[in-house]
């Protein structure tokens, strides 16, 4: 059930990432709605989905990219690895362990987007790159954490309510 | 006989008198009186009047109110339809003008075959430069065909399903395009950078290159037919010791707004990687 709506969950984002972020950008650089939306998941107390969902997004987002197959994966596998680590750490305060994990999730994938362009043999000054996609990108994921890990958070109570003792 | 002469006199009067004053007032002479008069029963008469509405309407309002709503709702939700409507209406108004420039783009170059195609979606990595279309091997789009619009150059089909194919830019870094300047004849290449913007490299040292010279492809390469418009040259940048002059181009086609594009479907790319020799080979 929970991977059943994760797929329809990430389809659905993955158009609405598609169409409309990747036309709204800041500079260069764009939101990146699956990964908050991935590193939100994790951070949820009672979540058991979290490395479902984190392929699930990974698998929908590799199909509209053309980056190689499996870039965006791992960035995502690794930014989970890192919420769930950061959940442990900082369990009090999970806004702030969002805004780290997208702070650090974001970086590493844009850092694994850039190898693997710079492997393919593509010429990418290093500089401009920072500049003008990853600090953007940075800085709008960032501000989207907040909203979004309210709605995750919702959604997460929904799938998995409390238990209540009698 | 007596006692009719003084009622008669009286009424003689009356009517004289009855005439001056209508003589008078016809004159304009009685106006201040008649203002003098008239004002109070105006005011009295108005305030009598608005009592009265404000009654009427205190009474009648609950059903007036009800309709009224039930009115107003309807002519909000018709009002919302129309909006609806007008907006559908733009975009189509808008798709027929930038179909109707294609055809017009099309009739004029007979010599090559066109798919027209919508363009969906954009790569969800910043730092690629590739949108996807909804035309794919169904509909005869084959890897490598070039992509245009009625302005130029957009790129090149670099992957193709069933239903829908992948087009790389040409402000994609990875894209490389064999170019000519159309006035000076000058060949080049334009190379995508991850700014999104285009770059001509490799113009060589002696060659005049002006700002505002029109940049076309050259066909050299064979992944582009020749003559298709590019840009225009933006700032040349020269070093003495540099091997090659540099530019900027400004792109025809704003890679932001695209919507609509053609796909040349009777050109096949010319594969020259095994003409390349390999690096070490003598």
């Amino acid at each position: 059930m929970v991977i059943l709506i994760g797929a329809i969950l990430f389809g659905g984002l993955v158009i609405i990432q598609s169409t409309i972020i990747s036309a709204m950008p800041l500079l260069n650089g764009t939101a990146d709605l699956i990964l908050l939306t991935i590193v939100a998941w994790a951070l949820q107390d009672r979540v058991e989905s979290a490395w479902q969902w984190c392929l699930i997004g990974g698998v929908f987002a590799s199909l509209y990219t053309a980056l190689p197959f499996g870039v965006l994966i791992a960035g995502y596998v690794i930014a989970t690895g890192i919420a769930r680590l950061l959940k442990r750490r900082v369990w009090k305060v999970p806004f702030l362990a969002m805004l780290a994990a997208i702070f650090i999730g974001t970086l590493i994938v844009h850092m694994l987007s850039l190898i693997a362009r710079l492997i393919a043999g593509t010429n990418i000054p290093l500089i401009p790159s920072f500049n003008l996609i990853i600090l953007p990108s940075l800085l709008l994921n960032i501000l989207l954490a907040i909203p979004i890990f309210s709605l995750v958070r919702d959604l997460a109570g929904w799938l998995y309510p409390e238990e209540l003792e009698v | 006989m007596k006692s009719n002469s003084p009622r008669t006199l009286q009424i003689i009067i009356f009517l004289l008198i009855a005439l001056g004053i209508i003589a008078l007032a016809l004159g304009g002479y009685l106006t201040p009186l008649s203002r003098i008069v008239i004002n109070p029963i105006i005011t009295a008469q108005t305030w009598l009047a608005k009592r009265y509405q404000a009654i009427q309407s205190l009474i009648t309002q609950p059903a007036d109110v009800t309709s009224l709503r039930q009115r107003n709702t309807e002519l909000e939700a018709e009002n919302a339809r129309m909006q609806v409507q007008i907006i559908e209406l733009q975009q189509q108004v808008t798709e027929a003008q930038v179909l109707s420039t294609l055809v017009d783009y099309e009739r004029r170059h007979v010599e090559n075959q066109y798919i027209a195609a919508a363009v969906i979606a954009r790569d969800v990595s910043p730092f690629m430069h590739y949108v996807i279309i909804d035309r794919g091997s169904d509909d005869g789009i084959r890897r490598g065909m070039p992509v245009i619009t009625q302005q130029g150059l957009v790129g090149q089909i670099a992957a193709v399903t069933a239903g829908a194919a992948r087009v790389q830019l040409i402000n994609d870094p990875a894209s490389n395009i064999n170019v000519a300047l159309q006035q000076s004849g000058v060949e080049a290449v334009i190379i995508g950078q991850v700014t999104g913007e285009i770059g001509l490299e490799m113009i060589p040292q002696n060659a005049s290159v002006q700002a505002g010279d029109l940049v076309v492809t050259s066909g050299l390469g064979g992944d582009y037919p020749a003559n298709i418009v590019i840009g225009q040259v933006n700032t040349v940048r020269s070093q003495a010791y540099a091997l090659f002059q540099s530019a900027s181009v400004q792109p025809s086609v704003d890679f932001s707004q695209l919507g609509i594009v053609l796909i040349i479907t009777n050109f096949q790319p010319v594969d020259i990687s095994p003409l390349v020799p390999a690096a070490g080979t003598p």
